[in-house]
C-alpha cells in the first residue's frame, strides 16, 4: 500500500466536522426545500398554482420568513440552484435570511437519474462533471453543505449488484469533491418504498446498500466526521398488506444503521419519502426512543413532511402567507421534539406498546 | 437481488449475541492461552523449561486453577486444540474447570499462514477445509467461541489490496462457518507492528483493513451482534524513532475504530502484540478514557501481556504455583480496571501530561 496522501488538512477537517455538528445539533434537523422546477410543478399543480419562478419564490418566502422559533429546530435548509440566488420582497437574499437565523445553507448538486443499461429499470445519478468548480462557487455564495440523491428500488431482481456498486461509487466521488471545496456532503442512497415487500426485506436491502456506501466512502478517502447520511427509514413497501407500528419501524431502522454506519458519522437525517407529516414525526420519535444504543444523531431532512400543510394553507394567496408559515413552524417544532424522542403524538398509546414490541423484536 | 435467505434463525442469533456479550460484560476480557506448540516452545525456552506436553499442561493448570474471583476479570479463555482435551492433576478437564468458574471457552481455529504468490512476502491464512465439522465437534466439546488470526504487514507496497481483500474474505468465511455451528467468531485482522512507520501511517492502514473486513463480513451475511473484533491498537512501528504517549495511541486507535466498526459489534478485544504488560494496560486504560464516542466495549484479549510475569514466576517449578497465580491475577485485575478506564498506575505524571496531549490530537 502506498503511503497515505492526506485528502484534507487538519483545518479542512475541523471546518467540515463543525458544519456537520451544527446542522444536527440536538433537537435540530433539515428542511429540504430543494425541489427542482419539475418537482415544484407537481406540488403547485396540486394546489392549483401556476409553476412560475415568481410563485416558486413566493412559496419559499413563506417558509423562510418563519420567525426565530425555527432556530431551535432547523439546523440546515437545502436549496435548489434557482432559489440560492432569489430574494424576498424586500430584496434580501434568501441565503442571508437563513444564515442570519444561524441556520446552515445547503445546495442540491446532483443532476437527476439516468438509466443503467442492462438492468431492470435501475438508475445511477449524474452531476459529477465540473462538480468541483460548481462547489467552489456555491461555497463562495454561502452554501456549506450539499445533497446528492441516488435511487434504488426493491423488486424480484433489484437492487442489482451493479446498481448498488455504481450508486455507492458515484456518491463517494461526489462526497470527496464536496469536501475538497469545504462543503459537507449529505449522502443520500434512497431505497424507494414502492413494492409489496415486507419490513425484513427492506431491512436486508438497506443493510447491503449502506455497507456498500461506507466501503466506497472509505475507498475514496472521505472524512466521515464531515459527512451526513440521508437514508430511507426501514419500512415495508407501500403495497405490503402487513401493517407495522412505529416501534417496529424504529427497531428495524436502528438495527440496520447499527450494522453499517460507523459511529464517526455525526448524524443521520432521514428522508420522509411518501410518509404523511404525522407518520414521519411518529416514526422519527420512535427511532429516538429505540432502546438500542445509537452513537449518531437521528433526525430529519424532510421535504413534503415539513411542507404539506403549509403548501395547502398557502394555496398561492399572499393573504394566506402568515397562516401557511405557522403550519410550517408547527411541523418543524414537532419534528424537533421527535428528534429527541420527546414528541407525545396526537393521541397514540405510547409507553406500553413500545415496551412489548421491543422484547419480541430482538431478532432483527 | 435475490430474496434473502436468512443465514441464522432467531434462536441462533440470540445464543450468539448472549455469548459475545457475556465475554465482554463489566470490563471482562479474554486470556489468549492458545499458543501453538511451536509458540509455547519460544515462551518456555526463555525460562529454560523443556517444551513437553506435560510442561505445557502444568503451566496452563496453574493458570486455570486460580481462585474463582478471576471470573470478574476474565470472561473468556482461548485454548489451543491440545489444551481443550487436557486435564488437571485430579483428572478434571480444563474446559470444565473454566466453565464452572463461569468463563466461556474458546478455541484457535486457524491453521497458520500461507504465502500469497506475487506479493512482497504477504500471507493469507489456512484452515477453512473441514472447518464446519471441526466447529461442530468443538461445540459439542464445550467451546462457545473461535479465534482466527489474519496477518498484514506495513512495508513497501504492503499491505497490498490483494492481501487486504484475501484476508478479509477468509476472515468472513471463517466467521460465517463458526456462526452456523453456534460459535461466536473472534475476528482478528492483525496489522503487525514491524517496521519504522509512524502512528499516522498505522492508523491509515488499520482503517483500510477494517473497512475491508466489515464489508466482507456484510457480504458473507455474518451477524455482527454475534461477533467480537480482535484488532491491533494503532501504534507506531517498532523501529519508529518517534515516541508516542498512551493518549496518542488511544486517540489514533479509537478514531480508526469509530470510522470503521459498526456499533452492532458488541466488543473490541485488543491484542497486545509485542507490548509489555504495563504498556498494554496503560494503553487500554487510555483507550477507555478517550473522549470520542465508543459504542462497543473496549477490552483485552492478551496472551503475553497477561502471562509474562506469571511465566517468569513459575520458572518451571511446582513450588512457585502461588506466586505464578498471584502474578496472573494481578495483570487480569489491572486489565479489567483498564477496560473500565479505572486503572491507577504508579509513577506517571498524572493529569497534566494527559491533558496537554489531548488537545494536540483532535486532528486524526
Amino acid at each position: 500500500m502506498p503511503h497515505s496522501y492526506p485528502a484534507l488538512s487538519a483545518e479542512q477537517k475541523k471546518e467540515l466536522s463543525d458544519i456537520a455538528l451544527r446542522i444536527v445539533a440536538p433537537g435540530k434537523g433539515i428542511l429540504a426545500a430543494d425541489e427542482s422546477v419539475g418537482s415544484m410543478a407537481k406540488r403547485l399543480s396540486q394546489i392549483g398554482v401556476e409553476n412560475t419562478e415568481e410563485n416558486r419564490r413566493l412559496y419559499r418566502q413563506v417558509l423562510f420568513s418563519a420567525d426565530d422559533r425555527v432556530k431551535k429546530c432547523i439546523g440546515g435548509v437545502i436549496f435548489f440552484h434557482e432559489t440560492l440566488y432569489q430574494k424576498d420582497d424586500n430584496g434580501v437574499p434568501f441565503v442571508r435570511t437563513i444564515q442570519d437565523k444561524g441556520i446552515v445553507v445547503g445546495i442540491k448538486v446532483d443532476k437527476g437519474v439516468v438509466p443503467l443499461a442492462g438492468t431492470d429499470g435501475e438508475t445511477t445519478t449524474q452531476g459529477l462533471d465540473g462538480l468541483s468548480e460548481r462547489c467552489a462557487q456555491y461555497k463562495k455564495d454561502g452554501a456549506d453543505f450539499a445533497k446528492w440523491r441516488c435511487v434504488l428500488k426493491i423488486s424480484e431482481r433489484t437492487p442489482s449488484a451493479l446498481a448498488i456498486l455504481e450508486n455507492a461509487n458515484v456518491l463517494a466521488c461526489y462526497a470527496s469533491i464536496c469536501q475538497q471545496n469545504g462543503i459537507v456532503p449529505i449522502v443520500e442512497p434512497e431505497i424507494l418504498p414502492d413494492g409489496d415487500h415486507d419490513l425484513k426485506r427492506c431491512q436486508y436491502v438497506t443493510e447491503k446498500v449502506l455497507a456498500a456506501v461506507y466501503k466506497a466512502l472509505s475507498d475514496h478517502h472521505v472524512y466521515l466526521e464531515g459527512t451526513l447520511l440521508k437514508p430511507n427509514m426501514v419500512t415495508p413497501g407501500h403495497a405490503c398488506p402487513i401493517k407495522y407500528t412505529p416501534e417496529e419501524i424504529a427497531m428495524a431502522t436502528v438495527t440496520a444503521l447499527r450494522r453499517t454506519v460507523p459511529p464517526a458519522v455525526p448524524g443521520v437525517t432521514f428522508l420522509s419519502g411518501g410518509q404523511s407529516e404525522e407518520e414521519a414525526s411518529l416514526n422519527l420519535n420512535a427511532i429516538n426512543r429505540c432502546p438500542l444504543p445509537r452513537p449518531w444523531a437521528l433526525t430529519f431532512s424532510y421535504g413534503r413532511a415539513l411542507q404539506a400543510s403549509a403548501l395547502n394553507a398557502w394555496r398561492g394567496q399572499r393573504d394566506n402567507a402568515g397562516a401557511a408559515t405557522e403550519e410550517f413552524i408547527k411541523r418543524a417544532e414537532v419534528n424537533g421534539l421527535a428528534a429527541q424522542g420527546k414528541y407525545e403524538g396526537s393521541g397514540e398509546d405510547g409507553g406500553a406498546a413500545a415496551q412489548s414490541l421491543y422484547i419480541a423484536n430482538h431478532a432483527y | 437481488m435475490a430474496h434473502r435467505f436468512p443465514a441464522l434463525t432467531q434462536e441462533q442469533k440470540k445464543e450468539l449475541s448472549e455469548i459475545a456479550h457475556s465475554i465482554v460484560a463489566n470490563g471482562k476480557g479474554i486470556l489468549a492461552a492458545d499458543e501453538s506448540v511451536g509458540t509455547m516452545g519460544n515462551r518456555l525456552q526463555r525460562i529454560k523449561v523443556e517444551n513437553t506436553e506435560e510442561n505445557r499442561r502444568q503451566f496452563r493448570e496453574i493458570l486455570f486453577s486460580v481462585d474463582s474471583s478471576i471470573n470478574q476479570s476474565i470472561g473468556g479463555v482461548i485454548l489451543f486444540h491440545e489444551t481443550l482435551y487436557q486435564k488437571d492433576s485430579q483428572g478434571k478437564l480444563f474446559r470444565n474447570i473454566l466453565k464452572e468458574k463461569g468463563i466461556v471457552v474458546g478455541i484457535k481455529l486457524d491453521q497458520g499462514g500461507a504465502p500469497l504468490a506475487g506479493t512482497n512476502k504477504e500471507t493469507t491464512i489456512q484452515g477453512l477445509d473441514g472447518l464446519s465439522e471441526r466447529c461442530a465437534q468443538y461445540k459439542k466439546d464445550g467451546v462457545d467461541f473461535g479465534k482466527w488470526r489474519a496477518v498484514l504487514r506495513i512495508a513497501d507496497q504492503c499491505p497490498s489490496s490483494l492481501a487486504i481483500q484475501e484476508n478479509a474474505n477468509a476472515l468472513a468465511r471463517y466467521a460465517s462457518i463458526c456462526q452456523q455451528n453456534g460459535l461466536v467468531p473472534i475476528v482478528e485482522p492483525e496489522v503487525i507492528p514491524d517496521g519504522d512507520h509512524d502512528l499516522e501511517h498505522c492508523q491509515y492502514v488499520t482503517e483500510k483493513v477494517l473497512a475491508a473486513v466489515y464489508k466482507a463480513l456484510n457480504d458473507h451475511h455474518v451477524y455482527l451482534e454475534g461477533t467480537l473484533l480482535k484488532p491491533n491498537m494503532v501504534t507506531a512501528g517498532h523501529a519508529c524513532t518517534k515516541k508516542y504517549t498512551p493518549e496518542q495511541v488511544a486517540m489514533a486507535t479509537v478514531t480508526a475504530l469509530h470510522r470503521t466498526v459498526p456499533a452492532a459489534v458488541p466488543g473490541i478485544c485488543f491484542l497486545s502484540g509485542g507490548m509489555s504488560e504495563e504498556d498494554a494496560t496503560l494503553n487500554l486504560n487510555a483507550i477507555n478514557l478517550c473522549p470520542l464516542p465508543k459504542p462497543w466495549k473496549l477490552s483485552f484479549s492478551y496472551g503475553r501481556a497477561l502471562q509474562a510475569s506469571a511465566l517468569a514466576a513459575w520458572d518451571g517449578k511446582a513450588a512457585n504455583k502461588k506466586a505464578t497465580q498471584e502474578a496472573f491475577m494481578k495483570r487480569a485485575v489491572a486489565n479489567c480496571q483498564a477496560a473500565k478506564g479505572q486503572y491507577i498506575h504508579t509513577g506517571s505524571s498524572g493529569a497534566a501530561s494527559t491533558q496537554s496531549l489531548f488537545t494536540a490530537c483532535y486532528t486524526y
